[in-house]
């Protein structure tokens, strides 16, 4: 399967996006868990450079699309796939593929912040280690450090890089998290819920990170919280049962959504 | 429209919706006596219709009022979005028009030459007119009918003619007879607020539409209200 887009310009594709570059492109996907259809016939064009989030109900397929774009579903038993999905234009799910590779490309933040039980400076420089992305120390040293900034964490822990990076606050513990992630150089980023376990103010500092982020990433974040899908997204898209209901312009899905059924998930109408 | 999750959400919005109908009941009643006011000089009446005002000024606040503690508790989005801003609107127009009321009926004080009958034809058909509209404007809100907006959004552009004609008759009256200019000004101000309650309806009507939508309206209001360009010369 060889797809190249060069710009977005499928049905599936908002207005506002006409003539961006397409980061990841998929196209019928189905998903299966056993015998369960998770998504069905899913098409997608996700933009580089901005926020898409996945919203809709617990159990409608948002975190397992999310999960197949860096092949994490690849570890559960059962899991089925077809349909392609394609990071510029290669197909992820290629046998020439190399899934570490295909991960330190594409990052990921969980709902519960995991920094491994290492320093503060180990939880970030783990990753440009064991892909080599630094050929002596100073080097390391510099991407920890960089990570660190981009992450908006480095003022806080900069006289405890030896300290563990458990013993951080919640949210410190997620934009270590965060750190991590882009200290391997990725280019997207997928975020499951990152805020659900945070307070408002730490909720806060993670939101203008992301802002931040999108300079430079393509980032797509799945999210319980409509608010905070209205205001860190450009795009938004709902998911019902397994299959991708709306993708659009965020004002225009939380102002006046195109389908019903956005429409009463999003004013808390669903039965 | 289906019910929400949560009940007491509908009954926020139930409340927003009982109060504009309130507002809009008081709105006709004044509109409807202050055309009573002007056409008979009914004094009395007039006074009734300023003291009145307090109470569409009252419920204006009122909504606004109901309407931020809802933004505020209920972050609502899509048409509930829509709802309450409309409301908040709605209001507004509301209130505007119970000025413009207001401003009518008093005018029966100052108006103390006696008005000959065929002075005040153009004066009532133009007050039927927008009473109809406001009516049927209020209708479209309760029902959220979009097509019933649109007909009243359009059906201004009669209005708008009708005060273009009132606007040339009275000055052939005040050149005709310089005793008759008091009077007519009153009259002409009393029609430009019909004209102007006319443009509220419309606004109202917008507000209808894009609570069905979304959207603004496509097109363009035909516009009739030609007075503002019109020379001296050109009315005659």
């Amino acid at each position: 399967m060889n797809m190249i887009p060069q710009t977005i310009q499928t049905p599936t594709t908002p207005d506002i996006l006409a003539g961006k570059p397409v980061k990841i492109l998929a196209r019928n996907v189905d998903i299966h868990y056993g015998d369960k259809h998770a998504i069905k016939n899913l098409s997608i064009d996700i933009p580089d450079r901005a926020v898409s989030s996945f919203i809709g109900p617990s159990g409608c397929g948002k975190s397992t699309f999310l999960r197949a774009i860096n092949r994490m579903n690849d570890t559960i038993p059962g899991c089925r796939i077809a349909g392609d999905i394609t990071l510029d234009g290669q197909n992820i799910y290629d046998r020439a593929i190399d899934v570490v590779q295909l991960r330190a490309k594409v990052g990921m933040v969980f709902q519960k912040p995991n920094p491994f039980p290492k320093s503060v400076f180990e939880n970030v420089a783990y990753g440009p280690r064991i892909h080599g992305l630094a050929s002596n120390k100073t080097e390391l040293e510099e991407i920890v450090v960089a990570s660190l900034r981009k992450a908006g964490l480095f003022e806080e822990v900069k006289d405890r890089l030896d300290h563990p990076g458990t013993g951080l606050s919640g949210g410190q513990q997620q934009r270590l998290c965060i750190a991590r992630a882009i200290a391997v150089n990725p280019e997207v980023i997928l975020m499951d819920e990152p805020c659900s376990a945070l307070d408002p103010i730490a909720t806060a500092r993670i939101e203008e990170l992301i802002d931040e982020l999108r300079q430079n990433f393509c980032i797509v974040i799945v999210t319980h919280s409509m608010q905070q899908a209205a205001r860190v997204s450009q795009l938004t898209a709902f998911f019902h049962l397994g299959t991708l209901v709306e993708f659009g312009d965020t004002g225009k899905v939380f102002t006046a959504p195109r389908d019903k059924r956005t429409q009463d998930y999003i004013t808390g109408r669903f039965g | 429209m289906s019910d929400h999750i949560v009940k007491s959400y509908d009954d926020d919005l139930a409340a927003l919706k009982t109060m504009l109908a309130q507002m809009g009941g008081i709105a006709e009643e004044q509109l409807s006596d202050a055309i009573q006011a002007i056409s008979k000089r009914d004094t009395k009446l007039a006074d009734m219709v300023i003291a009145q005002d307090g109470k569409i000024d009252a419920l204006e606040v009122q909504v606004e009022e109901k309407a931020i503690l809802t933004i505020a508790r209920r972050q609502p989005m899509a048409r509930d979005l829509r709802e309450i801003m409309v409301a908040i609107r709605i209001a507004s127009d509301l209130e505007r028009i119970g000025d413009l009321a207001k401003n009518t009926a008093k005018r029966s004080h100052a108006i103390s030459e006696p008005m000959p009958r065929r002075l005040m034809t153009g004066f009532a058909r133009m007050g039927r007119l927008a009473q109809e509209q406001l009516k049927d404007i209020l209708d479209a809100y309760a029902r959220s009918d979009s097509e019933k907006a649109l007909a009243v959004w359009r059906s201004d552009e009669e209005i708008d003619a009708l005060y273009n004609s009132i606007f040339r008759e009275l000055l052939t009256y005040m050149m005709e007879d310089p005793r008759m200019i008091g009077l007519c000004t009153h009259l002409l101000f009393g029609a430009k607020n019909l004209e102007r309650i006319g443009d509220h309806t419309t606004n109202i009507a917008e507000n209808i539409y894009y609570l069905s939508f979304g959207t603004a309206i496509p097109v363009e209001r035909p516009k009739k209200d030609q007075t503002s360009i019109t020379s001296y010369d050109a009315a005659l």
